[in-house]
Order: C-alpha cells, then sequence, then structure tokens
C-alpha cells in the first residue's frame, strides 16, 4: 500500500482520502454496533463522540449524545423499541441500540464483559446473575409486571375458560419450560389452583410455546398477556385467576461498565416515567 | 510427529520428513481450535458431583431416547437414501442437477427452519399433516416418531452425498456386465453394485448417525420437548444449561463420549471408503 501511494498520489490523489473514509466510515458502523471502538476501560479515546459525552456529563441530561446500549429481555422488543425512538427524538444525536433476547442469555453475555449500559430482565433471578457478578450499579428497580395468560386459537374453538379447562383429555398443551421465566411462573400458577397439567411439550421460551398455538400445532399454551397482545388476532386470549399468584417483577439496572452512564440513567427516567409506563401498558403490562 | 524413530507398517508414509513449516504451523492451529473447546468441557466439568448427575434418571431417559431416534432415523435414512443417491448417480434425467440441490439443502438449511418446515408440512395443520390427521388420526409432532422424522431430515442428506459419491467412484460396467448376463436392474443393484459400495453406504450411515445423534433445532421445533417423548441429549443439555450449567457440562461429556466412541470404533471401516 505505501509503494502506491508514494508513486501514486501525485496523479491519482482520489483512491486515498476514499480509502480512508471507508474506514472512518466502517469504525462508525462498528461503533454504532459495539457502543464504541474503545474498549469499556480506557477513559480517553480518539473517538470525536467522546469529547461531546465528556461535556455532557457536566451540565443537565437534555445534553446528551452517543450510544445507549439497551440489553432486554425479549417480551419488551415492541414496547422498548417505540420507547428507544421517543428518546432519541428528545435527545437529539443520540442512538438507542437494542439486545433483545432471553433473559438468561443476555445475562450471561453481560457477566461475561458484553459492552452494555441498561440491562432489563424478565425475571428478579436473572437479574440477580448479574448483581451478584457486581456488574450493576446501584439496586435495580422493578418497572412492570407481567401476567400470565392463556393463549388459544382465534375464536376460542376449544371453549377454554379456565386453567383448570387446560387438564381436559384430548387438548394438546404447550408450557415453558421450568427451567425458564415464564415455565416456573406456570408452574406456580398450576400448583396455586392445584392442578396437574401434562403437555405436549416443554418449550424453550415462550415464543416458542406461542409459536405452537400460531402454527395451530397446540390447541393452548400458558404464555405472558404481553405476548397474547403482541401475537395481534393470531391467537385469543383468556385471563385466569390463578395467574395473580404468578406474577413476573421485571428490573432494570444502569450497568456499572457502561460508556453511556448519562444515557443509561436517563433511558431508565424514561422507562419509569408516566410517559414511559403508558406505552408499557399499552403492550399489556402491569405496574410495578 | 513422534513416529519418525519408529518404524511403522509398510505403506504409512513417515512424518516428519515431509511435513513443510507452512503446512504444519496451521495443521496445529486449526488442531487447537477444533479440540481446546473439547478440553475446556474436560477441565470445567464437574467431576466431583458427576457420579450423582450421571445416575439421574432424567440423563439415562434423555440418552436411551437419543440412542434410539438416532438409530431409527439412520434406519430411514438408509431405507430411502440409498435408493435416492443411485438416482442421482446413475440415472440420466433432466434438471437432476436442482434435485441433487434439493437434496442437500438440509446441510445447509439453519435446523430451525427444518423444523419450521417440518410443522407446515406434516403438522396437525401442515399440508400433508391435515390429511393424515383426518384420515388416519396420527399427528407427528410431540411424538417420538416426530423426533425420528427431523432427525432423518437433518441426517439423511449426509447419507446420500456420501453414497452417491462412493457410487459415482465406482465402475458401472460391473452392473452393465450382469444385466448383459440376465440379471434385472434391481437385481444387478442388489448382487453387484450394493456389495460394491458398501464401505460408501457405512461410512454415510456413521455420518448420518452421529448429525442425529446432535440434532437440536429442528427436533425441538417439529417435536416439541418432553421428558422421556422426545427431550433428546441435545435438549436437556441446552435446558440444564439455563438453570444448572454444571449438569449441562455433566450431559455434554456424556454426549461427546458416546460420539468418540462410535466414531473411532467405526473409524476404519470409515476411512476404507474414500
Amino acid at each position: 500500500m505505501t509503494t502506491r501511494s508514494v508513486s501514486g498520489s501525485g496523479s491519482r490523489p482520489r483512491p486515498r482520502p476514499r480509502w480512508t473514509l471507508r474506514v472512518v466510515g466502517g469504525c462508525a458502523l462498528a461503533a454504532l454496533t459495539l457502543t464504541a471502538c474503545s474498549s469499556g476501560d480506557s477513559d480517553d479515546s480518539g473517538d470525536s463522540g467522546d469529547s461531546s459525552k465528556k461535556s455532557a456529563s457536566g451540565s443537565s441530561s437534555e445534553e446528551l449524545s452517543g450510544t445507549v446500549t439497551v440489553f432486554a429481555a425479549a417480551s419488551l422488543k415492541e414496547s422498548f423499541t417505540a420507547l428507544g425512538k421517543t428518546f432519541e427524538k428528545e435527545h437529539p444525536g443520540t442512538k438507542v441500540s437494542f439486545n433483545f433476547g432471553g433473559s438468561d442469555a443476555l445475562a450471561a453475555s453481560i457477566t461475561s464483559g458484553a459492552p452494555a449500559d441498561v440491562f432489563a430482565a424478565a425475571s428478579p433471578k436473572t437479574m440477580k446473575t448479574v448483581t451478584d457478578a457486581k456488574d450493576a450499579k446501584g439496586t435495580p428497580a422493578t418497572f412492570v409486571r407481567n401476567q400470565l395468560e392463556i393463549a388459544t386459537l382465534p375464536g376460542n374453538p376449544k371453549k377454554i375458560k379456565t386453567l383448570k379447562d387446560l387438564t381436559r383429555s384430548g387438548l394438546k398443551v404447550a408450557l415453558c419450560a421450568k427451567e425458564v421465566p415464564c415455565g416456573s411462573a406456570a408452574q406456580k400458577a398450576l400448583t396455586a389452583a392445584k392442578l396437574k397439567l401434562t403437555p405436549v411439550s416443554y418449550e424453550q421460551d415462550v415464543k416458542g410455546a406461542l409459536t405452537k398455538v400460531q402454527l395451530k400445532e397446540v390447541d393452548a399454551s400458558v404464555v405472558y398477556k404481553t405476548d397474547v397482545k403482541a401475537a395481534g388476532g393470531k391467537v385469543a386470549g383468556v385471563e385466569f385467576p390463578e395467574s395473580k399468584q404468578a406474577i413476573n417483577d421485571y428490573p432494570i439496572a444502569p450497568l456499572k461498565n457502561a460508556e453511556n452512564a448519562e444515557g443509561a440513567t436517563a433511558f431508565i427516567d424514561l422507562v419509569k416515567s408516566a410517559q414511559g409506563q403508558k406505552v408499557l401498558g399499552q403492550a399489556g403490562f402491569l405496574k410495578p | 510427529m513422534g513416529s519418525g524413530t519408529r518404524r511403522r507398517r509398510s505403506g504409512t508414509p513417515r512424518l516428519r520428513a515431509g511435513v513443510p513449516l507452512p503446512l504444519l504451523l496451521p495443521a496445529l492451529a486449526g488442531l487447537v481450535f477444533l479440540v481446546l473447546p473439547l478440553v475446556a468441557l474436560l477441565i470445567r466439568a464437574p467431576w466431583r458431583s458427576l457420579p450423582d448427575q450421571l445416575t439421574s434418571v432424567a440423563v439415562w431417559q434423555a440418552l436411551r431416547l437419543s440412542l434410539i431416534t438416532a438409530t431409527a432415523a439412520t434406519v430411514v435414512a438408509l431405507v430411502l437414501g440409498v435408493p435416492l443417491a443411485w438416482l442421482l448417480a446413475r440415472a440420466r434425467f433432466p434438471g437432476r442437477r436442482l434435485l441433487r440441490a434439493l437434496v442437500t439443502l438440509p446441510l445447509v438449511l439453519p435446523p430451525v427452519v427444518g423444523g419450521v418446515a417440518l410443522l407446515l408440512a406434516l403438522g396437525r395443520n401442515g399440508i400433508v399433516g391435515r390429511w393424515l390427521d383426518s384420515a388416519f388420526g396420527v399427528t407427528l409432532p410431540f411424538t417420538t416418531a416426530g423426533v425420528v422424522v427431523a432427525e432423518a431430515f437433518v441426517a439423511m442428506p449426509f447419507l446420500v452425498i456420501s453414497v452417491e459419491g462412493t457410487l459415482r467412484a465406482a465402475d458401472p460396467r460391473y452392473e452393465e456386465a450382469a444385466t448383459t448376463l440376465g440379471a434385472s436392474r434391481f437385481t444387478a443393484f442388489r448382487r453387484v453394485t450394493l456389495p460394491m459400495v458398501a464401505p460408501g453406504v457405512a461410512a454415510g450411515a456413521v455420518l448420518a448417525w452421529a448429525r442425529a445423534l446432535g440434532e437440536f433445532g429442528a427436533t425441538i421445533t417439529f417435536a416439541g420437548n418432553f421428558p422421556g417423548r422426545t427431550q433428546t441429549m441435545p435438549l436437556s443439555v441446552y435446558l440444564a444449561l439455563q438453570s444448572d450449567p454444571a449438569a449441562a457440562i455433566a450431559l455434554s461429556l456424556v454426549l461427546l463420549a458416546v460420539s468418540i466412541a462410535v466414531l473411532a470404533g467405526l473409524r476404519d471401516r470409515w476411512m476404507a471408503a474414500s
């Protein structure tokens, strides 16, 4: 490369700036996805965005900038995406990038050093993994709660009205595996109702249980209220009183290794604000 | 590498003499890359609690189911796959290339996609499954037969590719000679072709069996996860990982040991195929 630039710089000056542009662009792109080009522990990197971030720390939260990376439970996808857009509009120059997934998997990647500013989990147990590893800053706050609901085929052709109806013979039911939050919650509700239910499958996550209903492979599954809502008309929801015994708390916390600590605090404030609670309520979440 | 001083049987080339450094270094790096994760599994294994982990009923249930379904899937693959391989290698018809591409598609398809496709075809509401359900009352999802179907779907291309390759390498003149001597095409296939390509069939069967044993995505999507009925070893490893990583490592060790035992035990026959 060096030999070429020496001989070619006089006659053809174009390739070089273009090349630089591409590198800068690539780095910017990488920065968007990986939060920043620098690693978490270095204070001053050569990034242009970093200096403005520092100035923001001194003044009010209105001068936020940079990317806020949020790791959030898959069930928060719709509502958090909407809140992310609101946040970007309220704080021009910022960007919220999300990593949605199973809470266990997210917690595992945070404790093994993934670059994140905020963690929102679907259960206190998964948040505990992060706080135990001393990766969270302060005490996590419960920002919403989620209740179970029976998801059944549109129009409810099997006429399922109660949790007990699921134990009818000839009915195919999918539950979440006991190892994942929706499964342990379902088990809690069944125990509270003193029911014994043998499903055809213990699904690996809540979306798996819902999909089996959408594809009409099972007649019903026990999922979160928010999942039924998100599925639109593809499934029908049946509420059952025992679900009150198994309500899941969703904790949120800023992370210790956050690149953008001010952004993290501001995003959590938005989630807890009346406006944030309204968006989450519309998705089917309950107030904490 | 240390075989330089030891005399080996005739026919085996001596290693030390002719390995250039630019080949040796990447080769060793490749070896480390493939073996290191397995070593990590061994190092981090909860050896002390291992006996307790492995004597649990759930483990044996999953292992037994895995062995049974993988074997059944291999039988299915043999019965359907060998004729299919013959068709691809010997018959001439338009669109053969496209057919081969379609047959080998499950090799590169994400297994979960395969599982969804199976549900749409053979599920209770699938294009064929709907008819199976109404006419015979048979539904494949969430049954052990469903596990076999999912595993066979993913594993059969390995067998087909292996057998087809062997068939292409085998001289078709022997079959032609048999037919000129009065044997039917099927007799020629049974008495001449099949014995000729037996090593290739065995190699393909072992590959298919090993792939079926490790199948995860298509199985959990199509057959679900129920202990004793559809929960195979890979499924129970994945779910154990959510709550009890030590148990997951213990289960992985069992699967690893079984796979190595089978692959190593059949290595010689496998090698003879190539």
